[in-house]
């Protein structure tokens, strides 16, 4: 909501000298957040009022050319040229004489133009800055001052605009009246209510025959009929410049009266030309099947949910939305019959929302209007109507009004000051409160409140505790530290994600979280299968981009999109992860929407629950480039399928749990460097290199290694057992091995690890040779063991019989040999 | 005068005078004063510190001289062992401390080459924020609550008190999920961990909800669709906006110093009535000590108590929430969103591991 100050200072008191930053210091304190302050753009030098006394019309020249004689106030009046057809002589003028400069450093100076001498310059509405209308110069109506008058206060540029964040409870200050209100009484300034208009003695015929058939939808409905408009009437400069302030666009002057009013009461209205008009207007809800072109042009299909304002013809208007086109009012319009009406506001929003048509009217009418303005608008435009246009009533006001009494609010007087933890004196409350226009009944005991009718958002006591406070001052809310009861602190798996996340980035990675949102291109690069359950995915209605409308299963396209960023920006050796939520697919059954006025039973709450899906936190890394950097040192290393295995090792360390490893086979993963991590048997998640043709797809290095594991999937931690420590000495026995490449190192660890039993303290592979000493096909793994006994010093026997035991257990197991 | 390399005889005593020892001990001096090295002082010690030096032939003989000459002549010959003794040790002392000094100085290196071979990782500024946030209230007696981010609509909105055909609803821009009557959303907030929190406890509630949550929002220097808030919840038996404000005193202060406090605007939404904006004073801002904006909070509405079965009558609470991009923003001077959600490790590891 734009509020021009100089408007609101018609309504309230605003005492000189008041600067803008203190009335922007209220608004904040009343809760009207100021979003920004428009300054009208700097005029300096002399800007006057002139009159025109003469035009003479120039030819030979590509467009019409005018020079004007224009008193300005001087002795002599002064030639000036001008491209602007729509004055007459007459007319009052604004007139920036040479030494003026305009908005965008525009100087004024005396010149020679179209073979004249151009003494200033007559101008338009955007060459002040002022608005945006540059079809012609701007014509002041017959209440300018004298010729010669500085023209910045006539034009408003002395005008400052405050422009209000209005939440949605507030539906009243999306006008001046609410504003004056809030300012008048928050600021204890006089004001005047600019709706507290009465209704003139309107007699005769009523205005139009009028059926409401909705009654729930609409409570109240106004009209009444004039004549006489002069079509080609102009709006009058203050109204046009105004509604340029409020950013509303003049449109001819009935429309922009009842756009004024609106603005100034907060009633939307909306304006028909009678002689289109066919029949009685009836208001109900569309059938199966209407239809109806509004004023935007758009021919639109009805839902059975609209209402509708309709006559003979059928649709005419969609009701508190946008007007109908059949009945606009247009150039030749002299009969006019003017509607001002209550609708109820959730209808309206289903209506605004369906079509989607956000006008001003709906906005006003989904958050809440006064319905006691119908009239007062109504009287408001007719007025201005006949002032401005000629235009005068016929017959007497329709006023179809089936309202209900006023609900009232039961409020303990305690309870404001319950809830603030700062006591309010009875009397306070009741102050408080009928300075927001409630009416107060009630002596001593319990308050029986009626809000005024311009705050439907107050329907509880908390509502009225709300305004109590903030009226009375946030500022006087104290500051108490309130005792929690003992907490148990994070849970395992708060901890767990943590660690993960802490021992990637000690081990060298950098965290790099991305938005969550794939599209097929992404999955397809990875080259999964067409069945791979990673493309089953939730698909957004209404994404951001329609190349990423799904929700991701897997962080790799997120992290690898980042990956490449990096290496983009020159960034040679990059090693991310990322940990957060993956999103799997599939069919699930809707999610319930129960009432609000208590909690669900049970069976609903489980069935609401269990249609939200399962969002699996996952980690991954992606690393390209080199692992370890060459420098003085030596070679650098580059990163590889073992650094993605080893980033899972590290991340199953910080999670307290056993990982093992064997060959797996996945995408986006290299077939013969894919390492399949379990845990406890299970498949957890996969490491290794990508395959190439991934890498292609998404440009980027050969090699490149990525991990991503199922956090979630891994077991709980088991509390982990002091170890005992054995003070007697070790024995260090190597051993290695000859067998063939195929088998898995991992599986000579265990086989050793199987053989020696609970006397082996470590093992260690320490060295692969493969080469002609150990034949095609075959190589060498080399091992220290560590043999330690708790209780006794190990004997040489023993240990040669433990090292016998050993290399008999993989020789037999996996056909290997003892190198010698 | 007796050389080293005398022979023994026992009826030679005049090793014993004092002129002999004298010269015995200069010698030894003047031998380990000319050796350069710990070698060369290895190699000339025998001869004076030997089975044969000197000073040692010269003490077996003490027993040749009649008893009343024997005390004198043992005293003489042990303060001559002892001269030549601390005349070793003190050259061996010079020569170790020579050496070490040579060493020492050959072995220095350039203690400024950069050893920069393990990489450096870090954490996002935004978690390690968040759990800042969290840690401070875990300290109050706080629990972190949790929630998805695909969300029930139901919880995400009319269990907040946000009707269907509430203005504030559509002006959530809020994202939906296929299909039409899924009755999901992307949550628009962290808000509904609220009811779910309050539907799966019962008070008293003490916990806090930090996450990410999803706007239709154009990513650009100033919006982000996806973006991360901490929310704040206690229900408890007569909770006032006055803990409300301590609760974001102590936040404020633990967070910014110890001059940090917050203000209050009023603001509205729908679950909280009184509702609120608030501000924080924060002193180390770059463009100087001012009030910058950060949150919203207020009182649990009724409506909302009634929804999650917690009778309104006998419990009140609040609730509070806040961006931490913008915490950030303010905090750390991060002036462009963008930076938030590109990965860009440049950014990230200016944060390091624990910020």
């Amino acid at each position: 909501m734009r509020v021009p100050i100089g408007w609101l200072a018609e309504h309230v008191d605003v005492p000189a000298g008041t600067l803008v930053e203190d009335l922007d210091a209220a608004f904040v304190r009343l809760g009207l957040e100021v979003e920004e302050v428009h300054r009208p753009a700097e005029v300096t030098g002399p800007l006057v009022v002139g009159r025109v006394l003469g035009i003479e019309e120039l030819t030979g020249f590509k467009k019409p050319i005018r020079y004007c004689r224009v008193d300005v106030g001087e002795a002599e009046p002064r030639g000036i040229v001008c491209g602007a057809t729509n004055f007459a002589v007459g007319d009052a003028v604004v007139v920036a004489l040479p030494g003026a400069v305009l908005p965008g450093g525009f100087a004024i100076a005396a010149r020679t133009t179209y073979d004249r001498v151009s003494d200033g310059m007559i101008c338009s509405v955007r060459e002040l800055g002022v608005g945006e209308d540059h079809a012609g110069i701007l014509v002041l109506g017959d209440d300018a001052p004298a010729p010669g008058t500085p023209a910045g206060p006539v034009v408003g540029l002395d005008d400052v605009v405050v422009e209000l964040a209005i939440t949605p409870d507030r539906g009243y200050c999306l006008s001046m009246r609410g504003i004056a209100r809030e300012t008048g009484t928050g600021l204890a300034l006089p004001w005047r209510d600019p709706g507290a208009l009465a209704a003139p003695g309107w007699s005769g015929e009523p205005a139009w025959q009028v059926t409401v058939e909705d009654a729930d939808r609409c409570d109240r409905f106004s009209m009444i009929a004039l004549e006489g408009l002069d079509p080609t009437a102009p709006t009058p400069w203050w109204m046009r410049r105004r509604l340029a302030q409020s950013a509303v666009r003049s449109i001819s002057l009935a429309v922009d009266v009842t756009n004024y009013v609106m603005l100034e009461l907060g009633q939307p209205m909306h304006a028909f030309d009678r002689d289109r008009v066919r029949g009685p207007i009836v208001v109900r809800r569309a059938r199966e099947g209407e239809r109806l072109t509004t004023l935007d042009g758009a021919d639109r299909a009805l839902s059975s949910d609209d209402l509708l304002i309709t006559d003979d013809s059928g649709p005419i208007g969609l009701a508190a939305v946008m007007g109908g086109a059949s009945t606009e009012i247009g150039g030749g319009t002299s009969a006019v019959l003017l509607e001002a009406a209550h609708w109820e506001p959730t209808g309206v929003a289903r209506t605004a929302r369906r079509h989607r048509l956000p006008s001003e009217a709906a906005k006003r009418f989904e958050r809440g209007v006064d319905p006691d303005m119908t009239v007062a608008a109504l009287t408001r435009a007719a007025a201005l109507l006949a002032q401005y246009g000629g235009a005068r009533v016929v017959g007497s006001l329709v006023d179809v009004d089936t309202r209900g009494p006023r609900p009232t609010i039961a409020l303990d007087p305690a309870r404001p000051g319950r809830v603030a933890g700062v006591p309010y004196p009875p009397e306070r409350v009741t102050e408080l409160l009928t300075a927001v226009g409630c009416t107060v009944d009630g002596d001593g005991g319990p308050l029986t409140v009626t809000p005024p009718t311009w705050r439907p958002d107050l329907t509880d006591p908390a509502d009225l505790v709300e305004e109590v406070v903030r009226l009375a001052g946030y500022d006087d809310v104290p500051s108490v530290l309130p005792t929690a009861p003992p907490g148990r602190g994070l849970t395992e798996r708060q901890r767990r994600r943590r660690a993960v996340g802490r021992a990637l980035a000690e081990f060298g990675y950098v965290e790099a979280p991305s938005f969550p949102f794939v599209g097929t291109a992404a999955l397809d690069a990875l080259g999964l299968a067409g069945d791979d359950p990673r493309r089953q995915v939730v698909l957004v209605r209404n994404p951001l981009s329609e190349e990423e409308p799904a929700l991701r299963t897997t962080l790799l396209p997120g992290l690898l999109a980042a990956l490449a960023r990096n290496l983009s920006r020159g960034i040679r050796d990059v090693a991310l992860f990322e940990h957060g939520a993956v999103f799997p697919g599939g069919e699930r059954s809707a999610a319930p929407l129960p009432g609000v006025d208590r909690r669900p039973d049970d069976a609903t709450l489980a069935a609401l629950l269990g249609a939200v899906p399962e969002q699996p936190w996952h980690v991954a890394v992606a690393l390209a480039g080199h692992r370890e950097p060459r420098g003085w040192w030596g070679a650098g290393r580059p990163a590889g399928w073992s650094d993605a295995v080893q980033a899972a090792r590290r991340v199953a360390e910080a999670a307290g749990v056993e990982l093992t490893v064997r060959a797996g086979e996945r995408a986006p993963w290299h077939p013969g460097r894919c390492a399949e991590l379990l845990v406890d048997g299970r498949v957890v998640g996969h490491a290794g290199e990508l395959h190439p043709r991934v890498c292609a797809a998404l440009d980027l290095p050969a090699r490149t290694a990525v991990m991503e594991l199922d956090v979630d999937a891994l077991p709980p931690a088991s509390v982990p057992v002091g170890p005992h420590l054995s003070s007697f000495p070790p024995v260090f026995v190597d051993l290695a091995f000859v067998l063939d490449a195929a088998v898995p190192a991992a599986a000579v660890e265990e086989s050793i690890r199987e053989a020696a039993g609970d006397l082996l303290e470590a093992v260690r592979l320490f060295d692969v040779y493969t080469g002609p000493q150990v034949g095609e096909g075959r190589r060498s793994l080399a091992y220290s063991l560590t043999l330690r006994a708790p209780d006794r010093t190990l004997s040489g026997e023993e240990a040669a019989e433990l090292r016998q035991r050993v290399v008999a257990s993989v020789e037999q197991a996996l056909q290997a040999e003892l190198r010698g | 005068m007796s050389g080293a390399n005398d022979p023994y005889d026992p009826k030679q005593v005049a090793a014993l005078s004092p002129e002999a020892l004298d010269a015995a001990v200069a010698e030894a001096r003047e031998a380990f004063a000319g050796a350069g090295d710990l070698e060369q002082l290895a190699a000339v010690r025998p001869a004076h510190l030997g089975d044969r030096a000197p000073v040692l032939l010269a003490r077996r003989e003490l027993g040749a001289l009649p008893p009343a000459a024997r005390a004198d002549a043992g005293k003489r010959v042990n303060a001559a062992r002892g001269a030549v003794t601390e005349a070793y040790e003190a050259r061996r002392a010079e020569l170790e401390a020579e050496r070490d000094a040579r060493v020492l100085a050959e072995e220095r290196v350039d203690v400024t080459l950069p050893w920069d071979r393990l990489p450096r990782g870090a954490r996002h500024p935004l978690t390690t924020l968040t759990d800042r946030i969290a840690d401070i209230f875990v300290g109050m007696g706080y629990e972190v609550a949790e929630g998805p981010e695909l969300e029930a609509e139901w919880l995400n909105f009319d269990a907040l008190n946000i009707g269907r055909d509430h203005p504030a609803r559509t002006m959530m821009d809020t994202f939906f999920v296929a299909p039409e009557d899924s009755g999901l959303v992307l949550r628009t907030h962290t808000s509904p961990v609220q009811a779910r929190t309050m539907l799966s406890r019962t008070p008293p509630i003490y916990v806090v909800a930090p996450g990410r949550v999803y706007r239709t929002d154009e990513l650009d220097a100033t919006h982000l669709p996806v973006f991360h808030q901490v929310e704040g919840l206690a229900v408890d038996r007569g909770l006032t906006m006055a803990h409300l404000r301590g609760t974001l005193d102590h936040l404020a202060r633990s967070l910014f110093g110890a001059d940090a406090v917050t203000r209050w605007r009023p603001s509205y939404f729908p679950f909280t009535e009184p509702s609120a904006e608030f501000d924080v004073w924060f002193p180390e801002h770059r463009d100087g000590p001012r009030w910058v904006e950060w949150g919203g909070c207020g009182m649990v509405n009724p409506r909302v108590l009634v929804a999650c079965g917690i009778d309104p009558e006998e419990y009140s609470g609040f609730a509070f929430g806040m961006g931490i991009e913008r915490a950030l923003q303010f905090r750390s001077a991060v002036g462009d969103m963008r930076h938030f959600a590109e990965g860009d490790v440049r950014f990230t590891s200016a944060f390091g591991v624990e910020q």
